[in-house]
């Protein structure tokens, strides 16, 4: 289990980034902490000519609250939001799903944007993103694009980032002070890929909630808020919606059950009589 | 629990019993360990990659090795002709027309069978190399489950053989049939037990070299025994045993019988050395490992019981299938007859009827694998116990106690064979019963049951067989043919003490260990024979066929170390005592039986003032043999062979006494069900064990937390799963998913000692009772939570929440409005088969799209990816297509047929191609229907895919798929309105998705 030949290419700034991929579009792969691509290179299931090692360019390893958002360079690890002191008031969605992505070790290595870019279906920051309707910033030598969650978004291991273009910035909104919410996520193991994943944000204006591990893409949903009956409704027309699959042991009946299940969880948590996260 | 203690000073009280530091951690656990992969090579040593089929059965046309030679740092190509010189097939254990050669001949029959050798100058360009081998296979129809295999009409695995059953086998001991014919009740479950394994931290490994001028190989492997395999490797490599130097590392990062499986591996890079003409080394990757190493025999079988109201069981009859996959390994069929003789379990029944039937399928061949055919048997036999108490609406544990061997009956004969050497059944139970807390489960599953929550108590009671007769595996012989091959019976083992010029004593065994510390417990026996501290004995387990005393039966298996070997070491120790003790006789001035060894010194028993230091006196005879006293020997070294007297070879009609000892465990457990997720928790796991004498109580525990994580595994999670067309399904640890910590609670142990009177120690094994215990018990539990519910129900292992769920029932209320994604339809048969449908509507005529898809260079259009699309036949192509997904790419060899052609308003399109991921195959119908703008282009999909994608990226391959299906019809349709861009601009997601499967090609 040895990677096909690659040149690695140490990166020193975003613009250096920029130009290799200029140059080299699609024959050449982004690593930032590897915890997905490193397998993938082992297996050779991806063969890169070039390998862009954005993990040690500082300029990319960051965390500002800026623009009422928390905004997370490239290069910076998922252990690095974890233990933020002030995450569970800045972005209590995160503190509550970072827990839930792999094992420490993985956390220690993965960094929030590269589990963006990778846009496996079932992971937990993918989900955050849309469920706060957060976005990315995308950097190439034409210039910086932003795009929301929605449009990033494209389906499995699918993004709208183009081969010439860096990932090099997230931005989750800040919670605002009347807003909650929850994280739920049915695994076969602790640390493993979600089965079904949901988080909810409830505020005056309604709950929001959000789908991970059962369509293509996080699949999101607005509600007002509703009672315990009109929310079976919508959460069992949600579950319907996700076009679940059965696969293996993981029935598409057991994926409904879930979201209906976890859906109730969440809303339950989240509304603000309940109190939430803060 | 019992917690190691440090070693301190010299005392007289034994040092067996007592659980010193083990002597093997602190090397480990400094990163000092002598693994294989660990150890210097000679210069010049190459490394090998296997090549491997992707096809589960196929016959295989031609493999090209022309392009690989050619590759940078390419030293040799290992291919079927060079073996078929070299070598000849491994020996089967049953009298069948059947082949089994290292790498395949002319045929592949599963997902991982080598196919070719690269040997390059690292591992790294071999692998490189391994793509560039052309090899044609022509795909067979394939037998995956037992069920298709033994089917009428079922594709033969080996034609010559006529059947895919290759072993029938019928036995019956007292009359069955009677005690059938007058039972009171006739109870009877049907099971599945599930293929699995145990995963080593470290996998195969195998360093050969072959010297041409002696016409010898010599080995380096992790190969774990059992060493009659060494005989089996030697022949298949035509040369004498001699000639087969093997050699085991001080250390194996974990075996669990599952290291048995190298052997056919170190044949394998034998050749490849003798090949290469250099030394080659051969590391096992985890895709290899999960796919091709080997795996638990899957079974499934019938049990029936005749049985008295009262619960007594009379009788029981067996009706057992075992799917051992492509081929018949050594020593399979073992893992029915290893428990042969105790087939009735725990339990005093007199009346037994067994048949047994061995089949192929095209899976990986099956092997050891912790508790070796002991899971098979109890999962049917303990659900059965609890199907009794349910259906004659008894207590479990009066059903238990009523069938159990009486205490007072042992040692006793089992109706198949086996001579239970010791124990008190009904004693453990009762001391698992209070020692385990059960009146509080019980308390607890009412609370539970009061609220409504799914809480479930199971019990398991088994035996434990230990130090394995080699003569077993001839029970699948029939007494004519066991009598024309002469007689097979016996467990030898040995082991060497000797003393060193300076008084050292060092302890050889070959017991191949693979951590179970098996130095520390030879050292704790030596220590209390010659009365000396453990720290002071040496032991060398690093194990030479060339330079070491050993047998057949040698190996680290079958749970033989703590009654055989350290039995034999204990023997040879005291054999070197008591010669000792008459040259130290001579200058204590005393009879040489009195005396005495113990603290570091030697006295006579009536004089222990008046000492001499063990080195001394054991030293002597290395510097003054002219001393030492006539008859008493000069060299300080014994070696003993031992064998348990009790192991006979089946006898004519068939009886058998499989093991040397027999332990016993009974087992207990809660647990709980969530309704929501369907997850099982285990609320107490109690386990308790009469393993004989504890010669070592915190490696006994450890044998038994391990031997517990594992089977949790295999309750809760752990399965090889296979498609519908035989590919594999779990070549990931996130794919084949073991418990950590996370998952595995600490389970309450407890320990009864009866000691065996066959070993010499009194020790029996205990390593494997869990892997035949855990996993029904928890299946028993599992049963009893959902009892109150859905009533008596059928469990089948793995107990993943999907199937808790199912047995559960969900309540799946429809959608209040029509659901906005198509539904989900439903996969076709249990594995990788991917079913999906669609509609594009597109601004053309029917007329158009249907022209666009029989024109060969429109059709290449629309295929993403294609270099090149030639017509072979009409409405039959070839194609060559680059295909990827975020990066993944590979160049696909793809053959595409249009069939059941009805112009303008359907086809049937199919394609399928290979690459170095693998292979994919899609069929399905495409219809075309006018509407208002256009046409409606309904599809219909089979995907198939196989190979290293299936294996790896199973979870995402579904969302893939589907995407690539629609897009592919939404380009035939850009092309048919005559619209179609150029080919899609190589960032687009969708396009690289499309190009990965090769959908479409």
């Amino acid at each position: 289990m040895k990677p096909a030949p690659f040149d690695h290419v140490r990166i020193d700034s975003p613009e250096e980034a920029c130009d290799l991929l200029a140059e080299h579009g699609d024959d050449a792969r982004v690593l930032a902490g590897g915890q997905s691509l490193m397998p993938m290179l082992n297996m050779r299931l991806a063969k890169p000519a070039v390998l862009l090692d954005i993990s040690r360019c500082a300029a990319l390893d960051y965390v500002r609250v800026e623009d009422g958002t928390l905004a997370i360079g490239a290069a910076t690890t998922q252990a690095a939001i974890e233990w933020r002191p002030a995450l569970a008031t800045e972005v209590p969605l995160l503190a509550a799903a970072l827990p839930a992505v792999a094992h420490f070790p993985i956390r220690n290595r993965g960094t929030v944007c590269g589990s963006l870019a990778h846009a496996d279906p079932s992971a937990e920051l993918p989900l955050c993103l849309a469920a706060l309707d957060g976005e990315v910033v995308l950097r190439s030598r034409a210039g910086t694009r932003r795009l929301k969650a929605a449009q990033f978004q494209a389906g499995v291991l699918a993004t709208a980032c183009r081969a010439d273009e860096l990932l090099v910035e997230a931005r989750f909104p800040l919670r605002s002070p009347d807003e909650a919410c929850a994280f739920e996520e049915f695994s076969l193991r602790h640390g493993d890929y979600a089965i079904v994943a949901v988080a909810a944000v409830a505020s005056p204006r309604g709950i929001r909630i959000a789908v991970g591990g059962v369509a293509d893409r996080p699949v999101v949903a607005d509600w007002p808020d509703l009672d315990d009956a009109a929310l079976d409704t919508a959460l069992n027309d949600l579950a319907w919606s996700l076009g679940a699959r059965d696969e293996g042991e993981v029935s598409a009946k057991m994926r409904r059950h879930l979201v209906r299940g976890l859906g109730r969880r969440v809303v339950r948590r989240a509304r603000p009589t309940a109190g939430g996260l803060s | 629990m019992n917690a190691p203690e440090r070693a301190t000073g010299v005392g007289t009280d034994p040092w067996l019993g007592r659980s010193p530091e083990r002597v093997e951690d602190l090397t480990l656990l400094a990163g000092h360990g002598a693994f294989l992969d660990y150890l210097p090579v000679r210069p010049g040593t190459l490394h090998a990659a296997v090549l491997r089929s992707p096809h589960a059965h196929a016959v295989l046309v031609r493999v090209a090795t022309d392009r690989a030679m050619s590759c940078p740092g390419v030293r040799a190509v290992l291919t079927g002709e060079d073996v078929t010189r070299w070598a000849q097939p491994f020996v089967v254990g049953v009298k069948q027309p059947m082949q089994h050669w290292p790498l395949a001949i002319d045929r592949v029959r599963y997902v991982g069978e080598p196919v070719a050798v690269v040997i390059a100058e690292d591992r790294a360009r071999a692998e490189d190399a391994l793509d560039a081998i052309d090899v044609d296979y022509d795909p067979l129809p394939v037998a995956v489950e037992i069920a298709d295999a033994i089917a009428p009409g079922a594709p033969l695995l080996h034609p010559e053989v006529g059947s895919n059953i290759v072993s029938d086998r019928s036995f019956r001991y007292g009359d069955p049939e009677t005690a059938f014919a007058t039972a009171a009740r006739r109870v009877a479950v049907t099971v599945q037990y599930p293929r699995n394994s145990c995963t080593p931290i470290e996998c195969g490994a195998v360093l050969a070299e072959y010297s041409p001028g002696e016409g010898a190989y010599d080995v380096t492997s992790n190969f774990m025994g059992p060493f009659s395999l060494h005989t089996v490797m030697a022949l298949a490599l035509k040369v004498p045993a001699t000639r087969l130097r093997h050699r085991c590392p001080r250390d194996s990062g974990g075996s669990f019988g599952v290291k048995q499986s190298v052997f056919p591996m170190v044949v394998l890079m034998c050749l490849a050395a003798r090949k290469a003409g250099a030394p080659v080394k051969w590391v096992e990757d985890r895709l290899e490992h999960l796919t091709a190493a080997t795996s638990a025999t899957g079974r499934s079988s019938t049990l029936e019981a005749a049985v008295d109201p009262d619960g007594r069981i009379r009788a029981l009859a067996y009706d057992q299938f075992d799917d051992v996959g492509g081929y018949l390994r050594a020593p399979e069929p073992a893992t029915f007859y290893r428990m042969h003789g105790c087939l009735t379990g725990a339990y005093d029944i007199p009346h037994l009827a067994v048949r047994n039937r061995v089949v192929v399928t095209n899976r990986t061949p099956a092997g050891l694998v912790r508790g070796f055919g002991g899971p098979q048997v109890y999962f049917a036999l303990e659900r059965l116990m609890q199907r009794i108490a349910v259906e004659l609406g008894l207590d479990p544990l009066d059903v238990y106690r009523r069938n159990f061997v009486p205490c007072d009956a042992f040692p006793f004969r089992a109706a198949a064979g086996a001579l239970l050497d010791s124990g008190d059944y009904a004693a453990a139970l009762d001391k698992a019963l209070a020692e385990g807390g059960h009146d509080e489960l019980l308390r607890r599953r009412d609370a539970a049951r009061a609220e409504g929550r799914l809480y479930g108590i199971g019990f398991a009671a088994i035996v434990e067989p230990s130090i394995s007769n080699m003569g077993y595996i001839t029970t699948v012989l029939t007494a004519e043919q066991r009598a024309r091959a002469g007689p097979k019976n016996g467990a030898i083992a040995a082991a060497t003490v000797n003393v060193d010029p300076l008084g050292g004593v060092c302890v050889t065994i070959a017991s191949a260990p693979a951590g179970q510390g098996h130095r520390t417990v030879c050292a704790q026996v030596v220590a209390d024979v010659l009365g000396v501290r453990p720290e002071d004995v040496t032991v060398n387990t690093e194990f030479d066929t060339h330079k070491d005393a050993w047998s057949v039966a040698e190996g680290n298996y079958s749970s033989r170390f703590a009654g055989a070997v350290a039995g034999t070491v204990h023997l040879a120790a005291t054999r070197l005592r008591d010669r000792l003790a008459h040259i130290a006789a001579t200058s204590l001035d005393c009879e040489s039986r009195e005396v005495v060894f113990a603290g570091g010194r030697v006295h006579a028993r009536t004089a222990p003032d008046r000492s001499l230091p063990f080195a001394r006196v054991a030293s002597a005879p290395h510097w003054a043999p002219a001393l030492v006293p006539e008859g008493v020997g000069i060299g300080m070294r014994e070696t003993v062979f031992w064998t348990p007297e009790s192991l006979a070879a089946p006898d004519a009609e068939d009886h058998i006494n499989t093991s040397a000892a027999y332990g016993f465990a009974f087992d207990l457990c809660g647990v709980e069900i969530d309704r929501t997720t369907g997850r099982v928790r285990i609320d107490r796991y109690v386990t308790c064990h009469d393993a004989g004498r504890l010669l070592n109580p915190a490696l006994a525990d450890g044998q038994v937390r391990g031997g517990f994580a594992q089977a949790v595994g295999a309750a809760l999670m752990e399965e090889f799963r296979y498609g519908a067309d035989g590919s594999f399904l779990s070549g990931t640890l996130a794919d084949y998913l073991v418990p950590t910590a996370c998952e595995i609670p600490d389970p309450v142990i407890v320990h009864l000692e009866t000691p065996s009177p066959f070993t010499p120690l009194g020790a029996k094994g205990i390593g494997e009772g869990n892997s035949m215990s855990t996993p029904v018990c928890i299946a028993n539990a599992v049963a009893d939570a959902l009892h109150p519910v859905v009533g008596t129900v059928d469990i089948r292992l793995p107990l993943t929440p999907g199937r808790v769920l199912d047995l559960l029932g969900i309540d799946d209320p429809p959608p209040s409005v029509a659901p906005t994604a198509p539904p989900a339809t439903p996969a076709r048969g249990t594995g990788r088969t991917m079913r999906m449908s669609g509609s594009v509507v597109v601004a053309a005529r029917p007329e158009d799209v249907f022209r666009t898809l029989l024109d060969p260079d429109a059709l290449a259009r629309v295929i993403p990816g294609c270099h090149g699309l030639v017509e072979t036949a009409p409405h039959r192509y070839a194609a060559d297509v680059t295909i990827g997904v975020s990066g993944v790419k590979a160049r696909y060899r793809a053959e595409i047929a249009l069939d059941d052609v009805d112009a303008p308003r359907g086809l049937r399109l199919s394609g399928r191609g290979t690459s170095s991921l693998g292979t994919a195959s899609g069929s399905g119908t495409v219809r075309l229907e006018a509407v208002d703008r256009g046409t409606r282009v309904d599809y219909d999909y089979a995907v198939d895919v196989g190979g290293k994608v299936a294996a790896v990226g199973s979870r995402l391959l579904d969302g893939a798929a589907r995407a690539i299906l629609a897009q592919l019809f939404e380009r035939l349709g850009r092309e048919a309105a005559g619209a179609v861009a150029p080919s899609p601009a190589p960032s687009s997601w969708i396009a690289r998705i499309l190009r990965w499967l090769g959908i479409g090609s």
